[in-house]
């Protein structure tokens, strides 16, 4: 969406060294100083990112409260941000986000299966965490690995080409 | 880039300038193309893709079609908006908006005006092609003056477009994607903004609607009637919605010399009040301590033989500042006529020093739409969203403009502003050596009192940067002065600071005119030192503060409760019960009026009466009564016509408002808006010190403006209008007091039992205590010394509790 006035900068009332942590804030910096500085609100994402991973895997709406303030900007434009793309999660997840690519490639190439398999085995739905907490199922849009279908992506890390035996060794593998 | 091109539409040639959407040519031209997210006055989105057209540009057709609100006109563009390509495209969108939109539109207020009804008629099929099943969105609560029904919304974006470019507050967001994309506040919460109610005007379905209206009417059983509205001083071009005898609903007329497309929410939701319970429906009398109801005949007359008794100076008028020209200007014939020159409107002013130096015809100092192209403006003494929630738009679109305006403020309290701005928080008793300050950076000296202020004061950086931004502006800066300013105990000082800085500074002053007709008062005579046709009075009257505090054997109330609508609701209710006989007019049925008066008529409230307003910029706005006025209730010219006659003054044959105001219009043909004063000001010194201690600002909220916006249920329950008292951490710190104590208020003699809540956006050595709200009645001046007592704490209340 376009503004006119774009981007609108509102200055909450908060310490903003009082926010984060220094590591989390020092992160966030690095990611505003590739900006100039009225657009320094072009570092939601990333900042979201390190927010999210340093809250065990989601974010809290006091977190993006937060990082409106810390970045000078609308509650509601990181509230836009973070409910529109799928790597950020808004409630409790598991120790591990599996995430299955339900895209056309990966579609035809067998990711319903893989969904099903996952469902099966380990009781859980897709959006659900398996009741020891280890891992949260998730169904994604293309992760753009239309090559090597169906893609997977385990926390940070694409796995290619699977089939449900293959996904079981790597769930196998996780804590 | 004034060259203009010529665009083919639709075989029609058509002249643009380079760089307009094909949108705004066709619309111009009359060619209608359907569109729900393009709105002239908002941002393009270009994100509902019903706007599409063929086109093509130099013989080279597009490959596809172009949606028309985002495709700029070039030379040699050519453009079908109904031909078979464009048609099959806007088809197409229409079936996809339609997949999830619910089929509900019997039990949907918009039915009827809903812009995707109406171009469903035009481009959608017969038969639903969709068998899925569609979705549902949870409804938020936007407060009391919206409702929603999110899953009627198409996504069109333009109420969050509107909150963020013309609000100035991103309260709304589209979150989610694709099929879960939701607009709304994502945390529930009230939409607060003073304009929010023109997301539903925007809104083109029935997602968003106004809830006080809502199931009330069909929009087929409307009459549209042009009126103005009564409140602020802009006076918006509104559009009343009147079903058998009663107005339903307020919309926005298209001016864009004043209102542009949009209007506040008070001149929005006010109508309600028309239909409260409280309605004075006929002429009442008191006899021996008892209200008897009797015939307009005897009321009048018992009023007439009253007032030829009464002794004409020890006679009084106060008249409402949103009361009709026509109504003032017969007023003030009858005082004079009587021999009265008593007769006042500025019922929330208290300095009236400077009344011989004022200008006859003080207005904003600009025509209003020249105030969005200021390069400075200075607000002193201005709640300036809550007082003119236009006006402060306007100001907003100068601090956004290109150059970006300098707003700077000296107010005792920090204004919410939604753009940059500069402020210096001033108490009552600063503002004058603040503007003096201002007025010693820009090498000012004025003479007499002004001379030793400026000379005495000592200019911080703030001051110094506020002069330079008033110096920068060349000549596109103004000085405006607002209704706290108007409130002053030295408001006659503080105008002559204005003065003194804006000729310094080369910039204009201009004065917020707290209500709809105060402008038209002075011309109207409603002024006891200015006769109608803005002429001066050779024998000035007594003003509203000299009739407070002399008692007055006879008194005339007109549209005002005197609790609430005057400076000192103490002092005025004390001047009431003392007169001899009090006549109240009003619409009105107030406790206020009923324990002070002895005659009450029933006048025609706003859309009642036919008549004129004159707004800030010194237009003429004249109007038509859209209803009856309820019961045995008249529009007040026809009361003071009548009076006039029995009171056997010539020349009160009139058979229509057109001829009360062709007559003043004739007297007004020399008068011009001027704010020069027209002597030589010789004020003196401040009344208000540091050694006055702490002083109340009797802030008067967007809704308790007039009887009328106070009666208006809707508008009563929106936050932030509740009676307390507002003070600084560090100046409740010296006072001994906490955030949430609860605090006995003196004020003179009154003393009132209220709770404390802190607040840094007041100023240190001010106390803000609304004012004509409930809880305020019984108080004191709206500015004036006021002394804080602890009584108990919260803690020890939830103790207790």
């Amino acid at each position: 969406m376009s503004f006119r006035n774009a981007p609108q900068a509102v200055v909450h009332d908060v310490d903003k060294s009082e926010l984060f942590t220094p590591e989390i804030r020092e992160a966030i910096d690095a990611h505003i100083a590739k900006y100039p500085p009225e657009w320094q609100q072009s570092a939601v994402m990333p900042a979201l990112s390190i927010l999210q991973d340093a809250n065990g895997g989601w974010l809290t709406t006091e977190l993006m409260d937060d990082l409106a303030a810390y970045l000078d900007m609308p509650s509601v434009s990181v509230y836009e941000v973070a409910t529109f793309y799928g790597m950020y999660d808004l409630e409790p997840q598991g120790r591990h986000k599996v995430c299955v690519c339900n895209s056309i490639s990966c579609l035809l190439n067998g990711s319903e299966e893989l969904i099903e398999h996952v469902e099966h085995k380990y009781g859980v739905k897709v959006g659900e965490t398996t009741a020891d907490g280890r891992f949260t199922l998730k169904e994604v849009e293309c992760l753009g690995a239309c090559r090597d279908a169906p893609a997977v992506l385990l926390d940070k890390v694409y796995h290619e080409k699977l089939t449900p035996e293959s996904l079981d060794r790597l769930i196998d593998g996780l804590e | 880039m004034t060259d203009k091109i010529n665009i083919e539409i639709d075989g029609r040639v058509c002249e643009a300038a380079p760089g307009e959407m094909i949108i705004a040519v066709a619309d111009r031209e009359g060619i209608s193309i359907p569109r729900f997210c393009y709105h002239k006055k908002l941002s393009i989105a270009a994100n509902c893709r019903m706007c599409l057209v063929e086109a093509e540009q130099g013989g080279r057709p597009f490959p596809k079609p172009v949606p028309a609100c985002a495709t700029p006109v070039g030379e040699g563009l050519k453009v079908w908006t109904r031909s078979p390509k464009a048609i099959e495209a806007q088809r197409a969108t229409m079936e996809f908006l339609l997949i999830n939109h619910p089929l509900d539109c019997p039990i949907c207020d918009q039915g009827g005006e809903c812009e995707l009804q109406d171009v469903a008629m035009g481009y959608g099929g017969d038969i639903s092609r969709f068998s899925e099943r569609k979705r549902v969105v949870l409804d938020e609560d936007l407060g009391p003056l919206i409702a929603t029904d999110m899953t009627r919304c198409i996504h069109c974006t333009r109420c969050v477009r509107f909150c963020a470019e013309i609000a100035g507050v991103r309260e709304l967001g589209a979150t989610g994607r694709g099929e879960d994309m939701r607009i709304g506040t994502y945390i529930a919460h009230a939409v607060t903004h003073e304009l929010a109610g023109n997301v539903i005007d925007l809104c083109p379905v029935g997602a968003l609607t106004s809830k006080p209206y809502r199931f009330t009417a069909r929009p087929w059983e409307l009459t549209g009637r042009d009126s103005i509205a009564p409140h602020d001083g802009l006076g918006s071009n509104v559009r009343l919605h009147v079903r058998r005898g009663q107005v339903m609903r307020v919309h926005p007329n298209d001016n864009e010399a004043v209102n542009e497309t949009w209007i506040s929410d008070r001149d929005r939701f006010s109508y309600a009040g028309l239909n409260g319970a409280d309605r004075l429906t006929a002429p009442l009398i008191k006899r021996d301590g008892e209200w008897q109801q009797v015939e307009w005949t005897e009321a009048l007359t018992y009023v007439a033989e009253q007032l030829k008794a009464a002794d004409s100076a020890d006679m009084g008028w106060l008249m409402a500042p949103n009361a009709t020209l026509e109504e003032l200007y017969l007023a003030a014939r009858i005082a004079r006529g009587l021999g009265c020159d008593n007769i006042d409107h500025r019922l929330r002013q208290q300095d009236f020093r400077a009344d011989a130096a004022d200008p006859l015809f003080p207005w904003l100092g600009l025509p209003v739409a020249e105030l969005s192209q200021q390069r400075a403006i200075l607000l002193i003494g201005s709640h300036i969203r809550q007082e003119q929630p236009l006006l402060a738009h306007r100001i907003r679109q100068a601090a956004l403009d290109v150059d970006g305006a300098a707003v700077l403020g000296v107010n005792p309290l920090e204004l919410e502003l939604n753009h940059r701005s500069t402020q210096i928080l001033s108490a009552p008793a600063r503002m004058a050596s603040d503007l003096a300050a201002i007025a010693k950076a820009l090498d000012a000296r004025g003479s007499g009192v002004l001379a030793d202020l400026i000379g005495a004061s000592e200019p911080t950086d703030a001051h110094e940067a506020f002069a330079q931004a008033l110096k920068q502006a060349d000549g596109q800066g103004v000085v405006l002065l607002g209704a706290l300013a108007e409130a002053h105990p030295d408001y006659s000082l503080l105008k002559a600071l204005a003065g003194v800085i804006a000729e310094a500074a080369g910039a204009r002053v201009g004065y917020l005119p707290a209500t709809a007709n105060s402008v038209g008062a002075h011309l109207a005579g409603a002024h006891p030192a200015i006769l109608p046709g803005a002429h001066p009075a050779e024998t000035p009257g007594m003003a509203v503060g000299a009739m407070l505090d002399k008692p007055l054997g006879t008194l005339v109330l007109w549209g005002l409760e005197p609790d609430r609508d005057l400076i000192d609701p103490a002092r005025a209710m004390a001047a009431c019960e003392q007169a001899k006989f009090v006549v109240a007019c009003s619409a009105f049925d107030a406790p206020s009026l009923r324990a002070t008066a002895d005659v009450l008529l029933p006048i025609g409230a706003f859309a009642e009466t036919s008549g004129t307003f004159v707004n800030a910029s010194g237009a003429w706005q004249s109007f038509q009564g859209a209803v009856a006025p309820p019961g045995e209730a008249r529009p007040g010219w026809k009361v003071l016509r009548v009076l006039g006659n029995l009171l056997d003054l010539s020349g009160f044959e009139y058979r229509d408002t057109a001829e009360i105001r062709e007559e003043l219009a004739a007297l007004c043909a020399e008068a011009t808006p001027d704010n020069t004063p027209r002597a030589t000001q010789a004020v003196a010194g401040p009344t208000l010190t540091a050694e006055s201690g702490l002083t109340r600002v009797g802030a008067v909220l967007c809704y308790a403006l007039d009887p009328l916006v106070r009666r208006a249920p809707a508008l009563a329950r929106m936050p932030g209008s509740e009676f307390a008292v507002r003070l600084h951490p560090d100046q409740a710190a010296e006072l001994g007091l906490v955030d949430g104590d609860c605090v006995r208020l003196t004020q003179g003699e009154v003393q009132v039992e209220t709770h404390l809540f802190l607040d840094a956006r007041v100023a240190v050595g001010a106390a803000l205590i609304p004012a004509a709200v409930s809880g305020s009645e019984g108080l004191g001046a709206m500015m004036g010394p006021v002394g804080l007592e602890r009584l108990s704490s919260r803690a020890a209340r939830s103790e207790r509790g």
